[in-house]
């Protein structure tokens, strides 16, 4: 017989009287935590993969003409010929980016996610093209298919870098969007009165407030560091600067502008990351936790 | 249960909210999904301040005809009116009515004052009278200590509450609550059950709910429309539904009912070897091989040991016990108050009895409601 909602006195008397009182363990089955030298074995080469050419990288910047302990790189970095141009270009085509990306994708991903969830699996696909097809391939086309005009604007990378980023961008908000019961929000919000842009502004955005900052993050990452696009455009963004810079010049200023975007980028991802945290805790002590 | 106070509800500016229920009307509701045909010619009229619970297994189309008179559903065909306004092409948010979802939904970003004034907001009311407005709504509902909490630091009951705060304030024509109580416990839901019927009376606000629980809708509802298939079965009050509902699925669905195979013939049937005249209503005048539908409390038994029955099986109901006595190959359930039930073992050798004054048959083997939860 189903039982009825919500009555906790009711009992089959037939269907007791066979239970036995389960057996519990008591303490025979205990799981010990062993300490397994493997698992050290393992980060240990991980370490040592990403963090030696990091330390050659460093240790080299650091060093003058004759091998020894300088800033000397550091020093000269920022009057280095052509840097601050390729700096302020890589920033603006970041912010460009980052712009076109969030306005693009972010109604596009709540889009999918509100009314077309079947279209999910299509982008999941699409989305990962980017990446499938070299970027090489891609600015050979837009460069033979664009017009002049177009082709006379850097900022005709940033729509290119708003392809590459898609993978990345995209997978961040889908996340977000998933961890969230979007419908049910973007619903309650319609009820109530909240038009679509509303709704988007004050109920969603702030829910998936990380996978924006994540994803945002990811662009600018990628922005910093993408070469091929940028030299093949003609365009001197940072990387193509360290390019040309070190064929002719001192290669220790190349590997100081390396560091300093390495470090940059790092510094930017841990400051959004903190940014975010203390957003939470900031909450948490309103409330008096 | 915590204590509702009693703080009349007042609009935005100040004065106490004269809330009068809306009248609606659903027409001929068609809306399909592929093909399957989700509401088939659905029509109900709900009148103003009516508490209209909406009651089904799952698949019958309840909350696809709650989404449609929100208007987060198209409609292929028929209409929404509300007081005598055809809605049907109005958007969601312009119909004015509030709704609580299954699951919570309340907004995680802002505390339980900025969610119940989120409506208000969107209304373009000012800061004070929305923080006003709000506070009101959460003292209604028992939580105005609350008021600086997010959802995630709130119970399931809490967040419930708010969510209804929150869809009161916008003053809705009508209230919608989509099987509000099922995600919570049983203690819990008997108290929000309370407090929203409490609240629904007070306010006189025309109310639609939808749930698959016959319990909640026996105890709540002013009026219940039974589904099945996208059409309504059967609309009648609770004890109506219960006393003398009005087709076999109704009488499988609301309650417990055994089906006892009998033969009917001249409006009469014959059950445990007693005759009895058939009810009228759907499958009144069937003849031949039908099956009888009894309620538990319809049937009476006395320990006989040449009886034709055997108790198989006791559930204990507080003041009443529900045996399963089995006649030949049919278990037939029977209520029994649960002192004279404790003289009773399995085993034991009955004669039932039937005690009603009639009885409701059906074809012989109708498909039974598999995801009904009984009433007591």
């Amino acid at each position: 017989m189903a039982p009825l909602s919500g009555a906790g006195s009711l009992y089959e008397v037939s269907e007791i009287q066979n239970e036995t009182v389960p057996e519990f363990s008591t303490g025979s089955t205990k799981r010990r935590r062993h300490f397994r030298w493997w698992r050290l074995v393992v980060l240990a080469l991980a370490g040592a993969y990403f963090l030696i050419p990091l330390y050659a990288g460093i240790k080299f910047s650091l060093q003058n003409a004759e091998g020894h302990f300088s800033f000397q790189a550091y020093d000269k970095l920022p009057g280095a010929p052509g840097f601050s141009a390729a700096l302020t270009l890589s920033l603006k085509l970041a912010v460009a980016t980052m712009v076109v990306s969030t306005l693009l994708m972010v109604p596009t991903a709540i889009y999918v996610h509100v009314r077309l969830p079947q279209l999910r699996r299509v982008l999941d696909v699409v989305t990962v093209l980017p990446i499938v097809i070299p970027p090489i391939v891609l600015i050979i086309g837009v460069l033979g298919a664009y017009p002049l005009w177009a082709k006379a604007s850097p900022y005709l990378l940033s729509f290119m870098y708003v392809i590459l980023a898609m993978p990345f961008v995209y997978r961040s908000l889908d996340a977000g969007l998933g961890a969230i019961d979007l419908k049910t929000l973007t619903e309650a919000s319609r009820s109530l009165g909240g038009n679509w842009l509303k709704t988007m502004w004050r109920v969603i955005l702030p829910n998936i407030r990380p996978a924006l900052l994540s994803a945002t993050v990811l662009t600018l990452a990628l922005v910093f560091g993408e070469y091929t696009m940028a030299s093949l455009d003609l365009w001197q963004t940072i990387p193509v600067w360290i390019v040309q810079f070190s064929i002719s010049s001192d290669g220790n200023i190349q590997v100081a502008a390396s560091m300093m975007l390495l470090v940059g980028t790092w510094v930017l991802l841990v400051a959004v990351v903190s940014l975010d945290r203390s957003g939470s805790r900031r909450t948490r002590r309103r409330m008096g936790e | 249960m915590t204590q509702m106070k009693e703080t009349a509800m007042t609009n935005s500016m100040g004065s106490p909210t004269t809330n009068v229920g809306a009248a609606v009307s659903l027409e001929n509701l068609v809306r399909t999904f592929g093909k399957v045909r989700a509401l088939d010619g659905l029509s109900l009229k709900i009148e103003p301040g009516e508490f209209m619970a909406l009651l089904g297994p799952s698949g019958c189309g309840k909350t696809t005809a709650l989404r449609v008179l929100a208007g987060f559903e198209l409609l292929d065909g028929g209409r929404v009116v509300v007081d005598g306004v055809d809605l049907s092409d109005v958007s969601a948010r312009k119909r004015d009515m509030g709704m609580v979802f299954q699951s919570y939904s309340l907004f995680p970003n802002m505390n339980a004052l900025n969610n119940v004034a989120f409506g208000l907001r969107m209304r373009k009311q000012s800061s004070s009278v929305r923080r006003k407005k709000a506070g009101e709504l959460l003292e209604m509902v028992g939580l105005s200590d609350q008021g600086n909490k997010y959802p995630h630091q709130m119970s399931g009951g809490q967040q419930q509450r708010i969510a209804l705060a929150r869809a009161l304030a916008i003053e809705p024509r009508v209230l919608l609550l989509d099987e509000p109580l099922s995600a919570l416990d049983a203690i819990v839901r008997a108290e929000l059950r309370d407090q929203i019927r409490s609240l629904q009376q007070r306010l006189a606000i025309t109310t639609v709910f939808v749930t698959h629980d016959q319990e909640e809708v026996l105890s709540m509802a002013d009026r219940v429309c039974v589904m099945s298939r996208g059409h309504i079965e059967q609309v009648a009050s609770p004890s109506e539904l219960y006393s003398r509902p009005a087709t076999a699925f109704v009488a499988q669905f609301v309650g417990i009912s055994s089906r006892v195979p009998v033969d009917a013939s001249n409006h009469e049937v014959v059950v445990f070897g007693q005759r009895c005249p058939i009810r009228s209503g759907e499958g009144s005048n069937l003849t031949g091989a039908v099956d009888a539908l009894l309620r538990p409390e319809d049937i009476a038994i006395e320990v006989d040991p040449e009886g034709q029955g055997f108790v198989t099986r006791k559930s204990f109901l507080g003041a009443m016990t529900r045996l399963v006595v089995q006649v030949g190959e049919i278990p037939v359930r029977v209520d029994v108050r649960s002192d004279k039930a404790s003289e009773i073992d399995l085993g034991t050798h009955v004669r039932p009895g039937i005690v009603s004054r009639d009885v409701l048959i059906a074809t012989r083997k109708e498909i039974v409601a598999a995801d009904a939860v009984p009433a007591k």
